[in-house]
């Protein structure tokens, strides 16, 4: 049990202290210069019609290969924070530029529609953007083997367990192959270990396909875990309040959440993380 | 005999009670399903109990008035007591009320008196086993029916079209809303002379009875199953570009299919009274059972009219039940309403 853990994780671990000093600095440690950025926030603001501000000059970007989780307390804006990315809200203030061809986007519920079939929701974005017939079914049928759900196809949703209706949202993604994945809470709603099986799945896609993900959660073992850097943002209006860059390789292996370094790194942002309410 | 006194004084009375029972059973359903307008919520009740004896044990309401059978349901004879545990309540409750109207009758009606609430023998053998009288019986609950069933129909059409316009905008749905609502209070009856003038007093004015009465509650059910579906299912559409069109077509209409059967379920039962009451006033061409009912009643025929009774309320229950059967048919697989 313990034998996978110490030799074979590859660890680039600098230690604590110095990750700590790192995290106060925004600059990207991963940004590849040569291609443009997935998406790119800058001094981005949002008010609502009420009044209230949700975000106010928030700088954020997140390449291509990346993988950024957003942690902090609830109603600081994060869910926002993807709306914009979406497209489906609009700035206030500032910029945001998403140069990506298809934007995956899952939400904290499957909301998956209730008389379609797996198979069918899987192919409900397809469908949406017109990919003709062919290369749909080709491609919903890849979607459901990579979440794990070959033999569920003819399925409705109400017999699905939790997890089980994640992947099939999480396929209902994925068939558009998008370069831009935003998650909002994916698993917040599941047991622990479905969510720690799912975070390993979601890292093997990640690895396959390369996209630029933007993972919200309330977990920071979670955040720490699937991430290549971990944003930490600030009570309502939300902030940008530290950008912690995790050091881990990829593929992470399950065991690296009991590895000391993880927790250093979990620690500390915890630490901002209590600073941020 | 003090006894039979008491029952006296509430006998004339009981009869009327009792007749406007047998034709209320789908109305008094209906009003409280369409004043609540919660399908979701008014359906399982209504639907199990009439239908369902396999599965008791979903529904706490049929489960409860009967002392639990101490065989598990793995045993094989635990269907049986299933079974009977649904039916014996309500039969034990038909032998009362077949009791009390003998009762009635008998001892209570004297033999001037009689016609009003004939016994139950007398109208199975008048009303039913006569073969003219069954005859003339079996023509006019034909004649009903398909009145009823045209009139549903058409409501169904324009009431499903209404409520889709209405789902198109806000302005829209604001601009008729209001009228569906005169629609659906407006007495009929104080419509009927205006009908008469204008279309006459044979089929086409049945019909429309027919359409008025169960117009809104399709309207208003179908347009509330169109805006039933969740924003985030909305935004996934948002997302990806859909049109209006795609939009209606692949998340409203399918969303609205339970709210819509229910719609349909109730109207079916407001459209049966319909064509009896648009019978009863529109009385040229070939009798329905409304016709024959009034006719029954100034020739004091007692045994045929509650025979007619008897089949006009048979009729919206078989409508009744036929609508709910074809709502589990078409979204039962996938609609669980315990699930919201």
């Amino acid at each position: 049990m313990t034998a996978a853990t110490s030799p074979s994780v590859p660890l680039q671990a600098r230690s604590a202290p110095e990750t700590a000093k790192a995290g106060a600095v925004k600059a990207p440690p991963r940004a590849t210069p040569a291609s443009p950025p997935a998406l790119r926030f800058a001094g981005v603001a949002k008010r609502f019609k009420d009044g209230t501000v949700a975000l106010t000059g928030v700088d954020l970007t997140v390449h291509r290969g990346e993988f950024v989780s957003i942690v902090g307390p609830s109603g600081c804006g994060k869910s926002t924070l993807l709306r914009i990315a979406s497209g489906l809200d609009a700035v206030s203030e500032g910029a945001a530029e998403v140069s990506s061809r298809s934007v995956g986007y899952v939400f904290q519920d499957a909301t998956l529609l209730a008389w379609r079939s797996v198979k069918d929701n899987v192919g409900l974005f397809a469908e949406l953007e017109k990919v003709d017939k062919a290369t749909r079914a080709r491609r919903v049928a890849e979607a459901i083997e990579l979440v794990g759900l070959t033999g569920f196809e003819k399925h409705l949703p109400h017999e699905l367990s939790g997890g089980m209706r994640m992947r099939t949202s999480l396929a209902r993604s994925l068939v558009l192959d998008p370069d831009l994945f935003l998650f909002d809470e994916p698993f917040g709603a599941l047991d622990e270990i479905t969510r720690e099986r799912l975070n390993e799945e979601l890292l093997r896609l990640f690895a396959l396909s390369g996209f630029a993900g933007l993972f919200v959660t309330h977990s920071v073992a979670e955040a720490v875990f699937l991430s290549t850097r971990v944003v930490v943002m600030s009570g309502r209006p939300g902030r940008v309040l530290a950008d912690i860059p995790v050091p881990f390789d990829y593929p992470r292996v399950p065991d690296l959440r009991y590895t000391p370094e993880f927790g250093a790194l979990c620690g500390e942002v915890s630490h901002h993380l209590r600073n941020a309410g | 005999m003090s006894r039979a006194d008491t029952a006296a004084t509430g006998a004339p009375g009981a009869g009327t009670v009792e007749r406007a029972d047998k034709e209320t059973p789908p109305m008094s359903g209906t009003a409280t399903d369409a004043a609540v307008a919660e399908p979701g919520v008014a359906e399982p009740g209504v639907t199990t109990a009439a239908v369902t004896t396999a599965a008791p044990a979903a529904d706490p309401g049929l489960a409860a008035p009967a002392p639990a059978p101490t065989g598990s349901r793995a045993r094989p004879d635990g269907r049986f007591a299933n079974i009977a545990r649904v039916t014996f309540p309500p039969v034990v409750v038909f032998a009362v009320v077949i009791g009390l109207w003998y009762a009635v009758t008998e001892l209570v009606l004297n033999k001037q008196q009689r016609f009003m609430l004939p016994a139950p023998d007398k109208v199975l053998s008048v009303g039913f086993f006569d073969g003219k009288n069954f005859r003339t019986m079996m023509s006019a609950l034909q004649r009903t029916t398909e009145v009823s069933l045209m009139g549903i129909a058409i409501a169904i059409v324009l009431g499903v079209a209404l409520a889709i316009v209405m789902s198109q905008a806000k302005w829209i749905e604001r601009s008729f809303y209001p009228w569906v609502v005169v629609v659906q209070v407006v007495p009929i009856l104080a419509l009927t002379p205006m009908l008469a003038f204008f279309f006459g007093f044979a089929l086409t004015s049945r019909v429309i009875v027919c359409v008025l009465i169960s117009f809104s509650p399709i309207v208003f059910n179908t347009l509330m199953g169109l805006q039933s579906a969740a924003r985030a299912e909305h935004e996934l559409f948002t997302l990806h570009h859909a049109g209006r069109l795609t939009r209606l077509w692949k998340l409203q209409l399918p969303a609205s299919l339970p709210a819509m059967f229910t719609g349909f379920r109730i109207a079916a039962g407001l459209s049966v009274i319909g064509a009896i009451v648009g019978e009863t006033f529109f009385k040229q061409g070939p009798p329905g059972l409304g016709t024959n009912m009034s006719v029954f009643e100034s020739l004091l025929e007692g045994e045929r009219l509650w025979a007619t009774v008897v089949v006009a309320s048979l009729l919206g229950v078989v409508v009744f039940v036929f609508f709910g059967w074809l709502g589990r048919r078409v979204v039962g697989r996938w609609y669980q309403p315990d699930k919201g």
